[in-house]
Protein backbone atom coordinates (compact mmCIF):
# COMPACT_ATOMS: atom_id res chain seq x y z
CA UNK A 1 0.00 0.00 0.00
CA UNK A 2 1.35 3.41 -0.78
CA UNK A 3 -0.03 6.86 1.10
CA UNK A 4 -0.54 9.33 -1.23
CA UNK A 5 -0.26 13.05 0.62
CA UNK A 6 -0.92 15.81 -2.03
CA UNK A 7 -0.20 19.42 -0.69
CA UNK A 8 -2.71 21.07 -2.83
CA UNK A 9 -5.67 20.30 -4.68
CA UNK A 10 -4.01 20.20 -8.40
CA UNK A 11 -1.74 17.57 -6.82
CA UNK A 12 -4.53 15.40 -5.81
CA UNK A 13 -6.00 15.45 -9.42
CA UNK A 14 -2.77 14.94 -10.86
CA UNK A 15 -2.35 11.82 -8.10
CA UNK A 16 -6.01 10.18 -9.11
CA UNK A 17 -4.50 10.39 -12.75
CA UNK A 18 -1.82 8.87 -12.52
CA UNK A 19 -3.30 6.51 -9.95
CA UNK A 20 -6.79 5.93 -11.06
CA UNK A 21 -7.52 2.67 -8.12
CA UNK A 22 -6.08 5.23 -5.71
CA UNK A 23 -9.29 5.32 -2.74
CA UNK A 24 -9.43 8.59 -1.54
CA UNK A 25 -9.90 8.99 2.33
CA UNK A 26 -10.57 12.49 3.98
CA UNK A 27 -12.88 11.27 7.57
CA UNK A 28 -11.71 8.00 7.11
CA UNK A 29 -14.89 6.56 8.65
CA UNK A 30 -15.89 4.87 5.92
CA UNK A 31 -12.70 3.98 4.36
CA UNK A 32 -10.45 2.79 7.60
CA UNK A 33 -13.28 0.69 9.29
CA UNK A 34 -12.77 -1.15 6.10
CA UNK A 35 -9.01 -1.29 5.94
CA UNK A 36 -9.49 -2.28 9.89
CA UNK A 37 -11.46 -5.32 9.04
CA UNK A 38 -9.36 -6.58 6.04
CA UNK A 39 -12.15 -5.79 3.99
CA UNK A 40 -10.17 -3.53 1.50
CA UNK A 41 -6.53 -3.13 0.89
CA UNK A 42 -6.20 -0.29 -1.70
CA UNK A 43 -3.15 0.14 -3.21
CA UNK A 44 -2.91 3.55 -2.81
CA UNK A 45 -4.64 5.49 -0.22
CA UNK A 46 -5.16 9.53 -1.48
CA UNK A 47 -5.11 11.75 1.67
CA UNK A 48 -6.91 15.14 1.29
CA UNK A 49 -6.61 16.57 5.01
CA UNK A 50 -4.12 18.50 4.14
CA UNK A 51 -6.24 20.44 1.28
CA UNK A 52 -7.84 22.83 3.36
CA UNK A 53 -10.11 24.38 1.01
CA UNK A 54 -12.00 20.90 0.90
CA UNK A 55 -12.92 21.76 4.15
CA UNK A 56 -14.16 25.37 3.13
CA UNK A 57 -17.82 26.33 2.08
CA UNK A 58 -19.15 29.51 0.49
CA UNK A 59 -22.73 30.37 0.59
CA UNK A 60 -23.67 32.28 -3.03
CA UNK A 61 -26.72 33.98 -3.92
CA UNK A 62 -28.89 30.64 -4.99
CA UNK A 63 -26.97 27.90 -3.58
CA UNK A 64 -24.34 27.22 -1.13
CA UNK A 65 -21.00 25.41 -2.48
CA UNK A 66 -20.15 22.83 0.26
CA UNK A 67 -16.64 21.59 0.47
CA UNK A 68 -16.31 17.79 0.16
CA UNK A 69 -14.51 17.37 3.54
CA UNK A 70 -16.50 19.87 5.35
CA UNK A 71 -17.54 17.91 8.37
CA UNK A 72 -20.84 17.22 9.70
CA UNK A 73 -20.28 19.31 12.99
CA UNK A 74 -19.70 22.31 10.53
CA UNK A 75 -22.78 21.82 8.46
CA UNK A 76 -25.36 21.40 11.76
CA UNK A 77 -23.28 24.59 13.62
CA UNK A 78 -22.77 27.30 10.62
CA UNK A 79 -25.73 26.19 7.77
CA UNK A 80 -28.82 25.64 9.50
CA UNK A 81 -30.31 27.94 7.63
CA UNK A 82 -29.34 28.06 4.54
CA UNK A 83 -29.23 24.04 4.26
CA UNK A 84 -31.81 23.19 7.17
CA UNK A 85 -32.70 19.59 5.73
CA UNK A 86 -29.29 18.77 6.11
CA UNK A 87 -28.05 20.60 8.91
CA UNK A 88 -30.59 17.53 10.36
CA UNK A 89 -29.84 15.10 8.70
CA UNK A 90 -26.41 15.76 9.39
CA UNK A 91 -27.01 15.77 13.27
CA UNK A 92 -28.19 12.30 12.54
CA UNK A 93 -24.73 11.05 11.80
CA UNK A 94 -23.58 8.15 14.39
CA UNK A 95 -21.99 10.42 16.95
CA UNK A 96 -19.92 13.63 17.43
CA UNK A 97 -16.57 12.07 16.67
CA UNK A 98 -17.88 10.69 13.62
CA UNK A 99 -19.43 14.19 12.96
CA UNK A 100 -16.28 15.75 13.48
CA UNK A 101 -14.50 14.01 10.60
CA UNK A 102 -17.07 12.88 8.06
CA UNK A 103 -18.25 14.69 5.68
CA UNK A 104 -20.92 15.16 2.58
CA UNK A 105 -18.26 14.47 -0.22
CA UNK A 106 -17.37 11.25 1.91
CA UNK A 107 -20.99 10.00 2.02
CA UNK A 108 -21.53 10.88 -2.09
CA UNK A 109 -18.14 8.49 -2.78
CA UNK A 110 -19.67 5.82 -0.83
CA UNK A 111 -23.15 6.29 -2.19
CA UNK A 112 -24.54 3.99 0.15
CA UNK A 113 -28.21 3.84 -0.14
CA UNK A 114 -28.35 4.67 4.02
CA UNK A 115 -25.95 7.49 3.95
CA UNK A 116 -27.94 10.06 5.84
CA UNK A 117 -27.18 12.93 3.52
CA UNK A 118 -28.82 11.56 0.36
CA UNK A 119 -32.35 12.37 0.99
CA UNK A 120 -31.86 16.19 2.46
CA UNK A 121 -29.46 16.55 -0.80
CA UNK A 122 -32.11 14.80 -3.34
CA UNK A 123 -35.01 17.13 -1.67
CA UNK A 124 -32.99 20.05 -1.49
CA UNK A 125 -31.48 19.56 -5.40
CA UNK A 126 -28.14 19.61 -5.92
CA UNK A 127 -25.07 19.25 -8.04
CA UNK A 128 -21.76 17.41 -7.57
CA UNK A 129 -18.86 19.49 -8.57
CA UNK A 130 -16.46 16.74 -9.60
CA UNK A 131 -13.20 17.28 -11.54
CA UNK A 132 -9.91 15.60 -12.77
CA UNK A 133 -7.29 16.80 -14.55
CA UNK A 134 -9.37 16.60 -17.65
CA UNK A 135 -11.43 19.17 -16.23
CA UNK A 136 -14.75 19.86 -14.11
CA UNK A 137 -18.17 19.08 -14.13
CA UNK A 138 -21.21 19.28 -12.23
CA UNK A 139 -23.23 16.01 -12.10
CA UNK A 140 -26.99 16.71 -11.04
CA UNK A 141 -28.13 15.09 -7.87
CA UNK A 142 -30.68 13.35 -9.98
CA UNK A 143 -27.88 10.75 -11.87
CA UNK A 144 -25.19 11.00 -9.59
CA UNK A 145 -26.64 7.80 -7.71
CA UNK A 146 -25.95 4.54 -10.48
CA UNK A 147 -25.78 1.62 -7.99
CA UNK A 148 -25.83 0.30 -4.80
CA UNK A 149 -22.65 2.18 -3.70
CA UNK A 150 -21.76 2.95 -7.21
CA UNK A 151 -21.75 6.70 -8.37
CA UNK A 152 -21.26 8.61 -11.57
CA UNK A 153 -17.60 9.35 -11.07
CA UNK A 154 -15.27 8.43 -13.79
CA UNK A 155 -11.92 6.64 -12.30
CA UNK A 156 -9.95 9.89 -12.28
CA UNK A 157 -12.56 11.69 -10.99
CA UNK A 158 -12.45 13.59 -7.44
CA UNK A 159 -15.48 15.38 -5.35
CA UNK A 160 -14.59 19.14 -5.05
CA UNK A 161 -17.69 20.32 -3.83
CA UNK A 162 -21.58 20.20 -3.84
CA UNK A 163 -23.31 23.33 -4.85
CA UNK A 164 -26.58 22.52 -2.93
CA UNK A 165 -29.59 24.81 -3.41
CA UNK A 166 -30.72 27.27 -0.69
CA UNK A 167 -33.72 26.90 1.38
CA UNK A 168 -36.64 28.72 0.13
CA UNK A 169 -38.95 27.20 2.14
CA UNK A 170 -38.99 24.71 5.08
CA UNK A 171 -36.98 21.17 5.23
CA UNK A 172 -37.23 18.41 7.00
CA UNK A 173 -35.82 15.30 7.73
CA UNK A 174 -37.05 11.90 9.49
CA UNK A 175 -34.90 8.67 9.83
CA UNK A 176 -35.23 4.91 10.94
CA UNK A 177 -33.38 3.75 13.85
CA UNK A 178 -32.86 1.66 16.95
CA UNK A 179 -31.72 4.42 18.80
CA UNK A 180 -30.60 8.19 18.33
CA UNK A 181 -26.76 7.93 18.05
CA UNK A 182 -24.77 5.71 16.06
CA UNK A 183 -27.64 4.20 14.28
CA UNK A 184 -27.46 3.21 10.50
CA UNK A 185 -30.80 4.11 9.32
CA UNK A 186 -33.47 1.53 9.21
CA UNK A 187 -34.98 4.15 6.66
CA UNK A 188 -34.62 7.84 6.36
CA UNK A 189 -36.86 10.51 4.47
CA UNK A 190 -35.99 14.07 3.70
CA UNK A 191 -38.70 16.36 1.98
CA UNK A 192 -38.34 20.31 0.90
CA UNK A 193 -40.69 22.70 0.27
CA UNK A 194 -39.82 24.93 -2.68
CA UNK A 195 -42.66 28.35 -2.44
CA UNK A 196 -40.43 29.89 -5.26
CA UNK A 197 -41.48 27.41 -7.69
CA UNK A 198 -44.80 25.61 -5.98
CA UNK A 199 -42.95 22.89 -5.84
CA UNK A 200 -41.87 19.86 -3.14
CA UNK A 201 -38.92 17.72 -3.42
CA UNK A 202 -38.49 14.37 -1.39
CA UNK A 203 -35.62 12.11 -0.84
CA UNK A 204 -35.47 8.37 0.63
CA UNK A 205 -32.60 6.67 1.81
CA UNK A 206 -32.12 2.70 2.70
CA UNK A 207 -35.36 1.56 1.18
CA UNK A 208 -33.94 1.09 -2.60
CA UNK A 209 -30.90 0.61 -4.08
CA UNK A 210 -29.99 3.79 -4.17
CA UNK A 211 -31.30 7.09 -2.56
CA UNK A 212 -34.64 8.14 -5.05
CA UNK A 213 -36.63 10.75 -4.64
CA UNK A 214 -40.67 9.53 -4.61
CA UNK A 215 -40.91 11.75 -7.83
CA UNK A 216 -45.20 10.66 -8.22
CA UNK A 217 -45.70 11.44 -4.40
CA UNK A 218 -43.78 14.61 -5.54
CA UNK A 219 -46.10 15.26 -9.06
CA UNK A 220 -49.09 14.24 -7.49
CA UNK A 221 -48.49 16.72 -4.12
CA UNK A 222 -47.51 19.56 -6.81
CA UNK A 223 -50.75 19.14 -8.62
CA UNK A 224 -53.06 18.62 -5.39
CA UNK A 225 -51.28 21.61 -3.84
CA UNK A 226 -51.71 23.38 -7.24
CA UNK A 227 -55.39 22.84 -7.79
CA UNK A 228 -55.78 23.63 -4.50
CA UNK A 229 -54.38 26.88 -4.02
CA UNK A 230 -52.96 25.74 -1.02
CA UNK A 231 -49.54 27.97 -2.12
CA UNK A 232 -51.76 30.96 -1.18
CA UNK A 233 -54.02 30.31 0.56
CA UNK A 234 -51.76 28.45 3.27
CA UNK A 235 -54.79 26.02 4.59
CA UNK A 236 -53.84 23.30 6.18
CA UNK A 237 -53.58 20.22 3.72
CA UNK A 238 -56.48 17.61 3.47
CA UNK A 239 -55.55 14.41 4.91
CA UNK A 240 -56.89 12.58 2.20
CA UNK A 241 -53.92 14.40 0.35
CA UNK A 242 -51.56 13.39 2.69
CA UNK A 243 -52.86 10.14 3.21
CA UNK A 244 -52.32 9.77 -0.90
CA UNK A 245 -48.70 11.01 -0.98
CA UNK A 246 -47.37 9.04 2.43
CA UNK A 247 -49.07 6.16 0.16
CA UNK A 248 -47.21 7.20 -3.30
CA UNK A 249 -44.05 7.71 -1.21
CA UNK A 250 -44.57 4.33 0.04
CA UNK A 251 -44.53 2.88 -3.67
CA UNK A 252 -41.92 4.66 -4.50
CA UNK A 253 -39.72 2.45 -2.24
CA UNK A 254 -38.28 -1.14 -3.59
CA UNK A 255 -36.71 -1.91 0.01
CA UNK A 256 -35.02 -5.42 1.03
CA UNK A 257 -34.76 -7.78 3.62
CA UNK A 258 -31.85 -7.17 6.24
CA UNK A 259 -30.79 -7.31 9.42
CA UNK A 260 -32.04 -4.16 10.42
CA UNK A 261 -35.59 -4.21 8.80
CA UNK A 262 -37.86 -5.52 6.65
CA UNK A 263 -39.10 -4.18 3.32
CA UNK A 264 -42.60 -4.56 4.72
CA UNK A 265 -41.57 -2.94 8.10
CA UNK A 266 -39.42 0.20 5.22
CA UNK A 267 -42.38 0.80 2.96
CA UNK A 268 -44.70 1.48 6.03
CA UNK A 269 -41.96 3.40 7.84
CA UNK A 270 -41.60 5.72 4.72
CA UNK A 271 -45.59 6.03 4.59
CA UNK A 272 -45.26 7.16 8.28
CA UNK A 273 -42.73 9.54 7.76
CA UNK A 274 -42.99 11.15 4.33
CA UNK A 275 -46.66 12.05 5.96
CA UNK A 276 -45.66 13.26 8.86
CA UNK A 277 -42.36 15.14 7.14
CA UNK A 278 -45.22 16.78 5.24
CA UNK A 279 -47.21 17.84 8.10
CA UNK A 280 -43.93 19.46 9.96
CA UNK A 281 -43.11 21.46 6.85
CA UNK A 282 -46.41 22.70 5.95
CA UNK A 283 -47.09 23.84 9.35
CA UNK A 284 -43.81 25.86 8.86
CA UNK A 285 -44.85 26.59 5.82
CA UNK A 286 -48.30 28.52 7.17
CA UNK A 287 -46.64 29.77 10.17
CA UNK A 288 -45.76 33.51 11.22
CA UNK A 289 -42.07 33.30 11.12
CA UNK A 290 -41.77 31.13 8.36
CA UNK A 291 -38.71 29.78 10.55
CA UNK A 292 -36.44 28.06 8.24
CA UNK A 293 -34.21 26.71 10.30
CA UNK A 294 -34.10 23.17 11.43
CA UNK A 295 -35.80 21.96 14.95
CA UNK A 296 -33.15 19.42 16.24
CA UNK B 1 6.47 4.60 6.44
CA UNK B 2 7.21 7.53 9.35
CA UNK B 3 4.96 9.62 10.90
CA UNK B 4 6.19 13.06 13.00
CA UNK B 5 3.15 14.40 15.03
CA UNK B 6 3.06 16.04 17.98
CA UNK B 7 1.27 13.74 21.27
CA UNK B 8 0.29 15.22 24.32
CA UNK B 9 2.22 18.46 23.22
CA UNK B 10 5.69 16.93 22.49
CA UNK B 11 7.07 15.77 18.99
CA UNK B 12 7.03 12.74 18.55
CA UNK B 13 8.42 10.46 15.33
CA UNK B 14 7.15 7.09 14.70
CA UNK B 15 9.20 4.81 12.27
CA UNK B 16 8.01 2.00 10.20
CA UNK B 17 4.26 2.90 10.29
CA UNK B 18 2.32 0.42 7.86
CA UNK B 19 0.09 2.70 5.62
CA UNK B 20 -3.39 1.53 6.55
CA UNK B 21 -2.25 1.54 10.17
CA UNK B 22 -4.99 3.70 12.39
CA UNK B 23 -3.60 6.38 14.45
CA UNK B 24 -4.83 3.53 17.81
CA UNK B 25 -2.48 1.46 16.44
CA UNK B 26 0.65 3.95 16.28
CA UNK B 27 -0.41 5.53 19.59
CA UNK B 28 -0.67 1.70 21.58
CA UNK B 29 1.73 -0.25 19.68
CA UNK B 30 4.39 2.04 18.81
CA UNK B 31 4.25 4.78 21.32
CA UNK B 32 3.24 2.66 23.82
CA UNK B 33 0.23 4.64 25.40
CA UNK B 34 -2.18 2.07 25.56
CA UNK B 35 -4.88 4.30 27.23
CA UNK B 36 -6.75 4.83 24.56
CA UNK B 37 -8.69 1.27 24.05
CA UNK B 38 -9.17 -0.79 21.17
CA UNK B 39 -12.73 -2.32 20.79
CA UNK B 40 -14.55 -2.06 17.74
CA UNK B 41 -12.36 -0.49 14.99
CA UNK B 42 -15.19 1.05 13.59
CA UNK B 43 -15.85 3.74 14.92
CA UNK B 44 -19.00 2.55 16.79
CA UNK B 45 -17.65 2.87 20.66
CA UNK B 46 -15.83 5.90 21.48
CA UNK B 47 -13.33 3.51 23.63
CA UNK B 48 -10.41 5.14 21.15
CA UNK B 49 -11.69 8.43 21.49
CA UNK B 50 -8.12 11.80 21.49
CA UNK B 51 -8.11 14.86 20.58
CA UNK B 52 -6.77 15.46 17.32
CA UNK B 53 -5.98 19.26 16.67
CA UNK B 54 -8.46 19.47 19.60
CA UNK B 55 -11.30 17.84 18.30
CA UNK B 56 -12.44 14.55 19.46
CA UNK B 57 -12.26 11.65 17.12
CA UNK B 58 -11.91 8.17 16.70
CA UNK B 59 -8.78 6.96 16.89
CA UNK B 60 -9.32 3.65 14.45
CA UNK B 61 -10.88 6.05 11.88
CA UNK B 62 -7.48 8.03 11.18
CA UNK B 63 -5.35 6.74 9.40
CA UNK B 64 -1.26 7.28 10.78
CA UNK B 65 -0.41 9.09 8.01
CA UNK B 66 -2.91 12.00 8.29
CA UNK B 67 -2.02 12.93 11.65
CA UNK B 68 1.69 13.98 9.68
CA UNK B 69 2.11 17.19 11.80
CA UNK B 70 -0.51 17.40 13.60
CA UNK B 71 -1.93 17.47 17.53
CA UNK B 72 -3.25 14.62 19.30
CA UNK B 73 -3.86 14.44 22.80
CA UNK B 74 -4.49 11.04 24.09
CA UNK B 75 -5.78 10.39 28.07
CA UNK B 76 -2.46 10.23 29.15
CA UNK B 77 -2.10 13.78 28.91
CA UNK B 78 -5.52 14.92 30.22
CA UNK B 79 -4.22 15.60 33.39
CA UNK B 80 -1.98 17.85 32.14
CA UNK B 81 -3.66 19.18 29.57
CA UNK B 82 -6.38 19.92 31.74
CA UNK B 83 -4.23 21.65 34.02
CA UNK B 84 -2.40 23.30 31.60
CA UNK B 85 -5.52 24.77 30.23
CA UNK B 86 -6.39 26.61 33.64
CA UNK B 87 -3.08 27.59 34.36
CA UNK B 88 -1.91 29.12 30.81
CA UNK B 89 -4.90 28.88 28.91
CA UNK B 90 -8.12 30.00 30.62
CA UNK B 91 -11.17 28.91 28.56
CA UNK B 92 -9.25 27.26 25.75
CA UNK B 93 -6.73 24.49 25.13
CA UNK B 94 -2.82 24.12 24.58
CA UNK B 95 -2.24 23.61 21.03
CA UNK B 96 1.92 24.76 21.30
CA UNK B 97 4.33 22.23 21.31
CA UNK B 98 5.75 23.76 24.36
CA UNK B 99 3.61 22.36 26.85
CA UNK B 100 2.73 18.71 27.27
CA UNK B 101 3.55 15.64 28.73
CA UNK B 102 6.73 13.61 27.90
CA UNK B 103 5.97 10.28 25.98
CA UNK B 104 7.91 8.74 29.20
CA UNK B 105 5.71 10.56 31.60
CA UNK B 106 2.53 9.26 29.61
CA UNK B 107 3.84 5.74 29.49
CA UNK B 108 4.50 5.51 33.28
CA UNK B 109 0.86 7.58 33.98
CA UNK B 110 -1.63 5.67 36.67
CA UNK B 111 -4.59 6.92 37.78
CA UNK B 112 -4.25 7.67 41.63
CA UNK B 113 -7.14 8.81 43.30
CA UNK B 114 -6.07 11.74 45.81
CA UNK B 115 -7.10 9.96 48.64
CA UNK B 116 -3.68 9.44 49.13
CA UNK B 117 -4.06 5.44 50.05
CA UNK B 118 -0.89 4.94 48.29
CA UNK B 119 1.03 7.67 49.52
CA UNK B 120 2.08 8.77 45.86
CA UNK B 121 -0.87 10.81 44.85
CA UNK B 122 -0.51 11.74 41.01
CA UNK B 123 -3.07 14.85 40.26
CA UNK B 124 -5.69 13.90 37.91
CA UNK B 125 -7.75 16.05 36.14
CA UNK B 126 -10.93 17.29 37.09
CA UNK B 127 -12.94 15.13 35.42
CA UNK B 128 -11.47 11.90 36.31
CA UNK B 129 -11.57 13.10 40.18
CA UNK B 130 -14.98 13.74 39.60
CA UNK B 131 -15.09 9.96 37.86
CA UNK B 132 -13.77 8.39 40.95
CA UNK B 133 -15.78 10.41 43.25
CA UNK B 134 -19.24 9.84 41.37
CA UNK B 135 -18.39 5.68 41.20
CA UNK B 136 -18.09 6.20 37.53
CA UNK B 137 -16.03 3.64 36.73
CA UNK B 138 -16.61 -0.03 36.78
CA UNK B 139 -14.32 -2.38 34.30
CA UNK B 140 -12.85 0.98 33.14
CA UNK B 141 -12.47 -0.39 29.38
CA UNK B 142 -14.70 3.11 28.33
CA UNK B 143 -13.24 5.17 31.07
CA UNK B 144 -10.57 6.73 28.62
CA UNK B 145 -12.96 7.60 25.70
CA UNK B 146 -15.65 8.93 28.04
CA UNK B 147 -12.71 11.12 29.77
CA UNK B 148 -11.51 12.62 26.74
CA UNK B 149 -15.11 13.23 25.53
CA UNK B 150 -16.29 14.90 28.52
CA UNK B 151 -13.45 17.02 29.24
CA UNK B 152 -13.47 18.62 25.74
CA UNK B 153 -17.45 19.13 26.73
CA UNK B 154 -16.85 20.87 29.72
CA UNK B 155 -13.65 22.99 27.78
CA UNK B 156 -16.52 24.38 25.00
CA UNK B 157 -20.04 24.02 27.54
CA UNK B 158 -18.83 25.42 30.48
CA UNK B 159 -22.63 24.38 32.12
CA UNK B 160 -24.28 21.75 30.16
CA UNK B 161 -27.83 20.55 30.35
CA UNK B 162 -28.46 16.95 30.97
CA UNK B 163 -29.09 17.19 27.30
CA UNK B 164 -25.85 18.27 26.05
CA UNK B 165 -23.93 15.84 28.31
CA UNK B 166 -25.90 13.47 26.83
CA UNK B 167 -25.17 14.33 23.25
CA UNK B 168 -21.29 15.02 23.69
CA UNK B 169 -21.35 11.41 25.15
CA UNK B 170 -23.54 9.64 22.47
CA UNK B 171 -20.74 8.07 20.53
CA UNK B 172 -19.05 6.26 23.70
CA UNK B 173 -20.52 3.15 24.98
CA UNK B 174 -20.01 1.89 28.23
CA UNK B 175 -21.42 -2.23 28.52
CA UNK B 176 -21.01 -2.91 32.27
CA UNK B 177 -24.20 -0.49 33.08
CA UNK B 178 -26.28 1.97 32.80
CA UNK B 179 -24.66 5.69 32.09
CA UNK B 180 -26.49 7.33 35.58
CA UNK B 181 -22.98 7.98 37.07
CA UNK B 182 -21.42 8.86 34.20
CA UNK B 183 -23.86 11.79 33.68
CA UNK B 184 -23.29 12.37 37.52
CA UNK B 185 -19.90 12.90 37.20
CA UNK B 186 -19.67 14.88 34.29
CA UNK B 187 -22.63 16.57 36.53
CA UNK B 188 -20.39 17.08 39.12
CA UNK B 189 -17.23 18.40 37.33
CA UNK B 190 -19.51 20.81 35.98
CA UNK B 191 -20.08 21.92 39.16
CA UNK B 192 -17.06 21.97 40.22
CA UNK B 193 -15.91 24.03 37.63
CA UNK B 194 -18.05 26.64 38.04
CA UNK B 195 -17.65 26.70 41.55
CA UNK B 196 -13.96 27.26 40.76
CA UNK B 197 -14.50 29.87 37.93
CA UNK B 198 -16.41 31.57 40.48
CA UNK B 199 -13.76 31.63 43.51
Amino acid sequence: MDFLRPASWEEALAAKAEHPTAVPIAGGTDVMVEINFDHRRPEYLLDLNRIGELSEWEVGQESVRLGASVPYSSIMEHLRAELPGLALASHTVASPQIRNRGGVGGNLGTASPAGDAHPALLAADCEVEAESVRGTRLIPIDAFYTGVKRNALEPDELIRAVHIRKADGPQQYSKVGTRNAMVIAVCAFGIALHPETRTVRTGIGSAAPTPIRAKEAEEFLNAALEEGGFWENGKIITPAIAQQFAALASGACNPIDDVRGTARYRRHAVGIMARRTLGWTWEQYRGVGRTLEGAA
Amino acid sequence: MRVNFTVNGRQQEADDVWEGESLLYVLRERMGLPGSKNACEQGECGSCTVRLDGVPVCACLVAAGQVEGREVVTVEGLADYAKHREDAHPGGGCASGACGTTLDAAKRWQSRPTDGQTGEAVELAPIQQAFIDAGAVQCGFCTPGLLVAADELLENTPSPSDQDIREALSGNLCRCTGYEKILDAVRLAAARQGEAAQS
